[in-house]
């Protein structure tokens, strides 16, 4: 800890006894109005039928659901699942949860780090935080003690400055930068410097109750039921990631990081370049993972416990800097138009620092670029990321995000969002899963619901044909619940790429002594995101919003003799839309029906 | 879906798994809104009660042909009065499958059951008075029926193999049963010689990059026509102007058209991410040996003798339970080694003992796993000694178990 003069407020709480395994069994209720902390106890039933992160975390936001993101009792749910702080395989990930200020959608993001771990080993399944305080605050858990630091000191500065000052030391630390102080609305939060919590601007959730910061160790360790049994699990999950070239392969995650992904993009025509309009871009080959391997000679890092270790540590001039994800790698090349290593390095460098996401504004900055037609130089970008950090001139406008910003603009057409989320970097015209994914996806426009990239491009657990929606929409519904227990439990959605919940189910029933199966877990993964859907339609989100930018089904790719990328066909697009909605147990509009929500056991409101 | 069940169907009667007519033709229904089914059958019924309790996308039911349906048969009545599990050992098991889970009804309950945490499941035969008459194996998939071909196809590899090793250890344990000796008997009909006749191979040098692809397109065809692999899957490599061309992950090699990644060695690119998960076990041996073809496939006779140890030897080892990863003796068949070695690139992956072991013979058997063979310029070579190996396999299984039983 820091030496910084900080008054501070303690909860004292009981000492905390559970006699399950895999859970805690606490959740730490803080209130930042009355400065207040409460613990809740749910039953193992409330447990075992939400799992933990996502699902969990929907719980509680369903109860708020219909307010405004910025509502003193909307909720933010920080949650841990009941594989965090095991030695099951990519389970050190934390799930955020609130509404997002960007879509006013269900917002929540999968962050790594050591900020579940640390907060499982304190005895906490997850946290939920409501109220607002008068000032800006931090929050420190140790174990069973939590204090309200004041923070007011620390407020302006970026995560990394914060992170100097605070000197974490074993404790993980989330915070927030001047982007979502200053009201950006895809504003992230930063865990332990490298790990963005990003795309629903959860940064600016946290800003608005006015807290800095997060800090969490602890010193307890997860109860298993049968540590043999999940040393199993564990050694057979292994055992499938060995196998896995994405994964662990010479070009694979492990080391190169997500970036290995550029140069499948680009020969499969899939990079989305100036703003969708093109996706081909001619550079592309000098700007891929080799080049900034060879340049910064990145080293591995990842999440607490992980063996994958996606995360790229680089080195320049002796200073240590993360390494671009491919996200960031692509959008701010192609889809800006410009081809320049440093710049995606400092622009990286420097949506980290003031908490930013990377994929949002960059697609605002390409929706600036097709608006007024002016390209942009290295510094142009650079500074136009401070203003949209410091909202200062054209910055205020591009801070709303790209939907908001064209509208402004007179040129809604330009924004390429599915409700209101900017996309991320595979161009929809060269995989027809994720066009369907995208739009149908509960936060926006979200690669990693379906995942379809996995089955598409990866060809795991088989390869499906790109350019069909034939099947498409089962496949899609069953991957979005499976996702939706993947964060849930928790685990790494890459690990998805080699293993299955077959081996997951294992690891479930052998940390928690609860007898399971990989179905049993994909029908949980149902009903948390049904849950979402009901939420979103609570909020006015229906079929008119399932769907894509126009120019998806107008303009065609970059084809070359031998791929052709033509426009998507709305028909068909729709045809697979409506099965989607069949499947899922929706209506004609996407709503959902009663009789489903409490088959699924789910609350229903009148819609 | 229409296609994707009929395609399926059609590749499981190819691999002389499923016939296309009587009991064992292949049943394959594909769900996405609506169910469709490659043919009309009487079973269809019951399985659709499958389809509605799991989330999946597809499910194959098959009646296997011979030899498979006996083996099965054999294996899973052994199963029913033990644990309810088959238990091969086969690397195709041990990584994918873990273990194939038996049930004594053609039931949708206990198939749900099964299916709700396995890939597969295997129907036993049943008694003489049932209706239903078996074995059948039951796969299903989550994103296309091609996995519950590639289940299927592996589950009848893996007992097939499990059936020759485990009767191999009986006969020198003195344990062999009557019933054992019967089914070896009756099925060695069905076990045919591999064809030796040499097929023609495009010749190298190959003058363009598109005379690499087509070599490794025929070099895979070769591969399964002359069944050489399970499950079609295997991997074929050519190095070639500094660029190793290999098939990619998950393909199947009578279908590697557009299923083949250039890999250069200057490492420029990262376009080998979905190449076979034996990349670096290729590039290694590339480098180690200089050839500049590699070909693996599963040949069952090379797998099955990978895995014959002495049985006093092996009782009185110390890694006996870890013979895939660890086993510490120098093993040839002939002039071929057989190293221990997993998929990929884990700490016990076979990229760091195959590449060695190919320095030494232009041929190695992965312990469990199959068969990696090196052409110094073209694949004709690398074929040759593929089909060599395998020969030599299966002679000296058959001459072991004849030495054996007269004894």
């Amino acid at each position: 800890m820091g030496n910084s003069p900080q008054r501070s407020w303690t909860g004292k709480i009981k000492r905390i006894r559970t006699y399950m395994h895999g859970w805690a069994g606490n959740i730490l209720v803080i209130d930042l109005t009355k400065k207040s902390i409460e613990i809740e106890k749910p039953g193992l039933d409330i447990f075992n039928r939400y799992v933990g992160g996502k699902g969990l975390g929907g719980r509680y936001l369903r109860q708020c659901a219909t307010l405004p993101w910025d509502h003193p009792d909307m909720v933010i749910c920080i949650f841990t699942g009941p594989l965090t702080g095991t030695i099951s395989p990519t389970s050190g990930r934390a799930h955020i949860l609130s509404k997002s200020p960007l879509t006013g959608l269900v917002g929540d993001s999968s962050v790594g780090g050591k900020l579940a771990t640390r907060l499982k080993r304190a005895g906490w399944d997850g946290i939920v935080i409501k109220g607002k305080s008068k000032t800006p605050v931090g929050i420190t858990i140790k174990d069973n003690r939590v204090e309200f630091k004041e923070a007011s000191g620390l407020w302006g500065l970026d995560t990394n400055a914060v992170h100097k000052q605070i000197r974490p030391g074993n404790a993980s630390l989330a915070s927030i930068g001047p982007a979502a102080e200053n009201g950006v609305r895809f504003a992230s939060i930063i865990v332990d410097r490298h790990f963005a919590a990003g795309r629903s601007g959860l940064g600016l959730c946290l800003a608005q109750k006015k807290i800095k910061y997060l800090l969490v160790d602890g010193t307890g360790h997860s109860k298993v039921k049968n540590p043999k049994k999940l040393k199993e699990a564990r050694e057979d999950i292994l055992r499938l990631t060995a196998a896995s070239p994405a994964l662990m392969g010479q070009f694979g995650f492990t080391c190169l990081g997500t970036g290995a992904v550029y140069d499948l993009m680009d020969n499969r025509r899939m990079m989305p370049t100036d703003n969708f309009q093109r996706t081909r871009f001619e550079h592309a080959s000098r700007l891929n993972a080799a080049a900034y391997a060879k340049t910064y000679g990145p080293k591995k890092h990842g999440c607490l416990g992980c063996h994958i270790l996606c995360k790229k540590i680089g080195t320049r001039n002796r200073q240590s800097m993360a390494m671009p994800e491919f996200e960031t790698m692509s959008h701010f090349t192609a889809l800006i138009g410009c081809a320049n290593t440093d710049l995606v390095i400092k622009a990286n460098e420097r949506c980290n620092c003031f908490g930013m996401d990377t994929i949002s504004v960059a697609s605002t900055l390409a929706c600036r670029r097709e608006i007024t037609g002016l390209d942009y130089t290295p510094d142009k970008v650079l500074s136009l990321l401070d203003d949209i950090a410091f909202g200062k001139g054209e910055g205020k406008d591009l801070a709303l995000g790209a939907k908001k910003y064209a509208k402004k603009m007179g040129a809604p057409q330009a924004a390429m969002a599915v409700k209101g989320m900017e996309l991320p970097a595979y161009d929809p015209r060269g995989a027809y899963g994720m066009a369907l994914g995208y739009a149908l996806s509960t936060r926006g426009g979200c690669h990693l619901r379906a995942y379809p990239i996995s089955h598409e491009i990866f060809r795991k657990p088989v390869a499906t044909d790109r350019f069909s929606f034939s099947g498409k929409a089962r496949i899609i519904k069953i991957a979005e619940d499976l996702n939706a227990v993947v964060d849930s439990l928790i685990a790494c959605k890459f690990t998805f790429f080699a293993a299955s919940l077959e081996e997951y189910a294992t690891a479930y029933e052998a940390v928690t002594g609860i007898e399971t199966s990989a179905q049993d877990l994909l029908k949980k993964g149902e009903c948390i995101y049904y849950n979402e859907r009901i939420m979103n339609a609570l909020n006015g989100f229906d079929a008119n919003d399932d769907d894509l930018p126009d120019r998806f089904f107008t303009e065609a790719g970059s084809s070359t003799n031998n791929i052709c990328i033509p426009p998507i066909n709305r028909d068909v697009f729709l045809d697979a839309r409506k099965k989607y909605y069949d499947i899922r147990g929706l209506t004609i509009n996407g709503m959902p029906l009663k009789d489903k929500a409490q088959t699924l056991g789910l609350l229903w409101n009148n819609l | 879906m229409e296609q994707l069940v009929n395609k399926y169907a059609n590749k499981l009667i190819q691999a002389r798994l499923g016939l296309n007519s009587g009991p064992s033709q292949p049943l394959i229904g594909g769900l996405d809104d609506t169910l469709v089914w490659n043919r009309k059958a009487d079973e269809t019924r019951l399985l659709e009660n499958v389809f509605k309790e799991l989330d999946i996308n597809s499910l194959v039911f098959l009646k296997p042909r011979e030899p498979y349906g006996s083996l099965i048969n054999f294996l899973a009545e052994g199963a029913l009065k033990s644990n309810g599990l088959i238990q091969p050992k086969d690397c195709e098991t041990r990584t994918f499958l873990h273990d194939l889970p038996v049930i004594k009804k053609f039931c949708a309950g206990q198939i749900i059951q099964v299916l709700k945490k396995r890939k597969s499941v295997i129907i036993a035969p049943g008694k003489t008075d049932d209706n239903f008459k078996g074995p059948a194996i039951v796969a299903h998939g989550m994103v296309s029926p091609e996995q519950g071909f590639v289940t299927i196809s592996s589950v009848c590899f893996a007992s097939f193999i499990k059936f020759f090793t485990d009767y191999l250890e009986a006969l020198q344990t003195g344990l062999a049963t009557a019933d054992a000796h019967d089914l070896f008997d009756s099925i060695i009909p069905y076990v045919k010689p591999i064809q030796k006749k040499m097929p023609e191979f495009i010749p190298s040098p190959f003058p363009t990059e598109e005379t690499v692809y087509s070599a490794i397109i025929e070099a895979g065809q070769k591969t399964v026509e002359y069944e050489l692999v399970d499950s079609y899957f295997g991997n074929v490599s050519y190095f070639w102007n500094e660029t190793l061309y290999i098939s990619q992950t998950g393909s199947s090699l009578d279908e590697l058209g557009g299923c083949i990644d250039p890999v250069p060695l200057d490492g420029s690119t990262s376009a080998g991410l979905t190449a076979s998960s034996e990349l670096t076990a290729h590039l290694a041996t590339i480098s180690h040996t200089r050839c500049k073809a590699v070909l693996h496939g599963h040949p069952k006779f090379s797998v099955i003798l990978s895995m014959d140890c002495d049985p006093v030897e092996k009782a009185a080892c110390n890694f006996k339970e870890q013979c895939h990863i660890k086993c510490p003796q120098k093993r040839l068949v002939g002039c071929t080694p057989i190293v221990p070695g997993e998929v990929g690139t884990g700490p016990f992956g076979l990229c760091n003992t195959l590449p060695l072991a190919l320095e030494q013979a232009n041929s190695a058997i992965v312990y469990g796993h199959g068969l990696f063979t090196i052409g110094k310029n073209n694949f004709s070579d690398a074929f040759r000694t593929m089909l060599e190996v395998e020969d030599l396999c299966r002679n000296t299984y058959f001459e072991k178990v004849r030495l054996l039983r007269k004894t």
